[in-house]
């Protein structure tokens, strides 16, 4: 493989593992600050052992996606050394903004937080957990408004040869970024919400507790309730913004070959990119006109003519993204989130009926939501991030023109195996310890008794 | 001033933070397994740095996107200059973070030892090829003309390179005795005073050889001259200090010195450095400087305002969270299991 396929998949592999645990700790660090101020609020043990055994799994995932995203920071410079000296102006300041404003934040304060149950007043230590929530929130912010400017270049000028930045205040109010940045936090409150429903569900299963587990279920419903549903409307924002902004992307999801007026939406369709036609396809008619520009008659661009725009704005060359890959992904990250809307409303609904207690059937469901929401948060991430390509700067930068031309193959090979191997023992670990942590329940606490959460 | 000078100045001193604090929690790792004759003992060693070392860590995280925004071709010159350096560090940085947050969580020995060599390991790798990363980065690396790193990855491991390598491990492993001399009590605390006092010579003698020879092999001393001026004194005069300190048993002093050793020797490689910031040995032509290698001036200058606001409140948090952890690290604290 050349350089370019290896950096690629190099950048592939290690931003989806690393965002594995990245949305879980989004969710995660705001939940075991909530269960940490209804133990504040109410001195009852029970949300104290709650917020130990959930911080606890938090530490543990928290952990991954720090030493994860170490490489995110580096791998640009390594991989990618054209396309940072063309972003750098701009892409460079809100990942120092970042690192000043959250990184910090957060690892000074989750120091503070597991290590200062026995030293901190009982309000000064609850603000270090939030600290620490907020903190992992904010740095989101931040990556996202990287992102977006990939995605939809605003407030830069060309100089020289690289992008530099003419007005930051139109890349702070990226109208991309304020569709992405809400759909992608929501979608990792909804995956800190599954985890915690799914982890009290299986503690209720195994009778461990359940009194104590159908509190946090009860705070996780709610919790993943809201998110989920705001996840679908700001999603359905997120998508009419790329019919604007990124035609080819909307087309590609929505396996549109020709220019539709009025369009419709496709269901179900084997792919074939090579000869640019779609078999066995069933389609709702006008569908696509209403999701896209809330009309019936509206017209919806197809591939084949975006790609002909694009030859005459750019050149020749293939500007068609994988078409098949973002079509499923987005199809199966639109039904992954009704699904968690079916569910976190009938766990209400049981709730509603006092039977959230005894309908074991419904936490062995959420149990298994734990993992579907990654499915989601990836397949989502690969729609909008293999739907830029071919460029890495939307309309600005090639991807094939961003890779190092001082990095041997070889030089990738040796990364990705290094990385191979030590990600995949992380997991194993990191999966193990969850498991252990998780089968164990909520630690023992006694009144008037402070422990840290771990010594090392 | 110009923009650039301020941006150079402030990578400087969140590498030199970095050295500084990221410097004692390597030590720390690279003794744990020296000094600690029992579990208790190796646990109470990466106590002392249980809360601090990943805040210390995101030095280098900001250092490195800092130079992303600031400097874009010193970062992407840098970066994928030093790939396999970098992954090295990299994975070490993965491995250690894991080794310290793992290690207590199960009992079993393999578990536990296999966190042991993920700690020293991950802290002594890192703490050389700081060393040879930046001895190269002084001497001058076969840059063309297009900002990119022309030479063979294996050129970075000559002798005077890993010579520097050598001189961050041990400067770092002693500044880590002399920490850890700090925050441990009764025998422990005995055997990390005996490893410091030890250690001293050894690592001036590295030092000293390493500062000589820099006159030939890099870019440092071409303005300075036989006297090396008021900088590397200072230096110098506080490695005499931390031996002084350590036989007085002012610890916390001997700590400041080991410390003002390593800010000071890192303000002289980055002074010697102005306004070059990667140069090249191909042509004069291709140095990267700070004016030719830098963002626009509309970048730096939202940049420094977010950094002279956020650097000094960051540095009261971190302070402060020091202080609350103020106490030594007895075997009490540590739980029987």
């Amino acid at each position: 493989m050349e350089a370019l396929e290896l950096a690629r998949w190099q950048f592939g592999i290690t931003t989806v593992y690393h965002f594995i645990f990245v949305p879980l700790t989004l969710g995660l660090s705001i939940l075991v600050a909530i269960l940490q101020t209804f133990y504040y609020k109410t001195g009852d043990l029970h949300y104290k052992r709650l917020t130990k055994y959930f911080g606890k799994l938090f530490v543990i995932i928290f952990t991954l996606g720090i030493v994860t995203g170490i490489v995110q920071e580096f791998q640009f410079g390594m991989n990618w050394s054209e396309y940072s000296r063309f972003v750098g102006d701009i892409f460079g300041i809100p990942l120092a903004i970042e690192a000043l404003t959250a990184f910090f934040i957060e690892s000074t304060f989750l120091g503070l937080w597991i290590f200062g149950w026995t030293r901190l007043s009982k309000p000064v230590h609850l603000a270090c957990i939030w600290l620490v929530a907020i903190a992992s929130n904010l740095s989101a912010v931040w990556i996202l408004m990287a992102n977006s400017w990939m995605q939809v270049p605003v407030g830069y000028e060309l100089v020289g040869g690289r992008a530099e930045l003419a007005d930051f205040v139109a890349i702070l109010m990226n109208e991309r970024l304020l569709v992405q940045m809400p759909h992608t936090i929501l979608g990792g409150f909804i995956t800190g919400g599954m985890f915690v429903l799914g982890m009290s569900g299986w503690m209720i299963l195994r009778n461990k507790d359940p009194e104590i587990f159908l509190k946090s279920a009860k705070i996780a419903l709610v919790f993943t309730a809201v998110a989920s549903l705001l996840t679908a409307t700001t999603g359905h924002d997120q998508a009419q913004d790329t019919v604007q902004s990124q035609p080819m992307k909307m087309a590609a999801m929505e396996g549109l070959w020709d220019t539709e007026e009025p369009a419709s939406f496709s269901l179900f369709a084997i792919i074939d990119q090579e000869e640019r036609t779609s078999k066995r396809e069933i389609r709702l008619p006008y569908m696509l006109s209403v999701l896209a520009h809330n009309n019936l008659t509206a017209e919806v661009r197809g591939l084949n003519e975006l790609q002909a725009e694009m030859e005459e704005k750019h050149g020749p060359g293939d500007y068609m993204p994988p078409v098949a890959i973002i079509y499923w992904s987005f199809r199966i990250m639109v039904g992954l989130g009704m699904i968690f809307i079916f569910v976190s409303f009938y766990g209400l609904w049981l709730w509603w009926k006092n039977k959230l207690g005894t309908r074991n059937r419904f936490h062995k469901v959420a149990v298994s939501m734990i993992f579907f929401t990654f499915v989601a948060n990836t397949a989502g991430w690969i729609v909008a991030e293999m739907g830029r390509q071919p460029w890495v700067v939307y309309e600005l930068l090639l991807t094939a023109d961003g890779v190092s031309p001082s990095v041997y193959s070889s030089s990738i090979w040796i990364s990705m195996a290094a990385f191979g191997l030590v990600y995949g023992l992380l997991a194993a670990a990191a999966f193990y310890l969850v498991w252990y942590f998780g089968k164990q329940g909520a630690p023992e606490e006694t009144e008037g008794v402070e422990k840290n959460l771990h010594t090392y | 001033m110009d923009l650039q000078i301020i941006w150079f100045v402030l990578i400087a001193v969140l590498f030199i933070g970095y050295f500084f604090l990221e410097g004692f929690d390597f030590g720390v790792g690279i003794l744990m397994p020296f000094v600690s004759k029992d579990e208790t003992d190796r646990r109470v060693t990466i106590n002392t740095i249980g809360p601090f070392w990943d805040a210390n860590e995101v030095w280098l995280i900001t250092a490195g996107g800092a130079m992303f925004a600031a400097f874009p071709h010193w970062y992407a010159t840098l970066f994928s200059g030093f790939y396999l350096p970098l992954l090295l560090i990299l994975l070490a940085l993965i491995v250690r973070a894991v080794g310290f947050e793992f290690r207590s969580k199960l009992h079993h020995t393999w578990w536990r030892k296999t966190a042991d060599h993920f700690i020293f390991w991950g802290s002594a790798v890192p703490a050389f090829l700081w060393g040879v990363a930046f001895t190269n980065i002084v001497m001058g690396l076969p840059i063309g003309s297009d900002m990119n790193f022309t030479g063979a990855l294996l050129e970075l491991l000559n002798p005077y390179a890993l010579l520097g390598g050598v001189a961050s491990l041990l400067l770092f492993t002693l500044h880590g005795a002399i920490f850890l001399s700090l925050r441990t009590t009764d025998e422990l605390c005995e055997r990390v005073e005996k490893v410091a006092k030890w250690l001293w010579l050894p690592v001036g003698i590295v030092l000293l050889i390493f500062a000589v020879s820099g006159y030939r092999y890099t870019v440092l001393f071409d303005e300075f001259g036989i006297i090396p001026g008021t900088l590397p004194m200072i230096a110098i005069v506080s490695f005499v200090a931390v031996y002084l300190f350590i036989r007085i048993n002012r610890n916390g002093w001997a700590f400041a010195a080991t410390g003002s050793t390593i800010v000071f020797g890192s303000i002289v490689v980055f002074q010697g450095l102005f306004p070059l910031v990667m140069p090249s040995t191909i042509s004069e032509e291709y140095h990267l400087t700070i004016y030719n290698a830098s963002s626009s001036d509309l970048t730096l200058t939202i940049m420094s305002v977010l950094a002279l606001i956020f650097i000094p409140i960051i540095l009261a948090y971190q302070g402060w969270s020091y202080w609350v952890f103020k106490e030594r690290v007895t075997r009490d604290a540590i739980p029987k299991d």
